[in-house]
């Protein structure tokens, strides 16, 4: 799993059956000093977040076929988690503003 | 998931027999700010888009999930056509 920032929201009408209605949300993942790593991601969204929120995500397609609760889906990346803290203990950069 | 636009077609005759009747498209994955993200890749489009329109796509093994039960022998699948996006 990763921790990201949600950056901002989809809106697709025309899609895959097994997505309809589910939220999606481009989520930004992050390095340990919360700056952005790698590009950002488009994730179903299992956990209510929104834009600003730091989430878990998990980037494997089991996984986010779970999280969409749709069996078998074209999914392959999902929010599993809202984070609340952080805690680096030991770590350059400690401090992870939550 | 990742967000891309879709920027050609490729036509190939003589292909994989599962990849027969697919529509595959050239796309070119994007920042959300709409910069080119990487090189261009081949996706198999499963909703029905065309050249200069913004979609998302899946990759890897659940690419070959929205044909089934057919066995698609593809690792990137375009899902969805996006209306629009918003940053936060």
């Amino acid at each position: 799993m990763l921790v990201g920032r949600v950056i901002g929201n989809v809106v697709a009408t025309q899609k895959n059956d097994k997505l309809r209605g589910a939220k999606l949300l481009l989520v930004q993942p992050l390095d340990l000093q919360q700056r952005p790593r790698g590009a950002a991601v488009l994730a179903i969204d299992s956990v209510h977040a929104g834009v600003g929120d730091r989430v878990l995500i998990v980037q494997e397609g089991r996984a986010a076929q779970l999280a969409l609760g749709q069996g078998v889906a074209a999914v392959d990346a999902a929010i599993v988690g809202i984070v609340d803290a952080l805690e680096l203990d030991g770590l350059e950069g400690h401090g992870s503003g939550a | 998931m990742w967000l891309a636009r879709v920027v050609g077609t490729v036509v190939a005759t003589r292909k994989d027999p599962g990849l027969a009747g697919t529509k595959l498209l050239l796309i070119q994955p994007l920042t959300p700010e709409r910069t080119p993200h990487g090189k261009p890749i081949v996706a198999v489009d499963s909703v029905g888009c065309g050249v200069t329109e913004e979609v998302f796509f899946v990759r890897g093994r659940e690419a070959s999930f929205p044909f089934l039960p057919a066995e698609v022998p593809a690792d990137a699948a375009i899902v969805g056509i996006v209306d629009h996006w918003s940053l936060g």
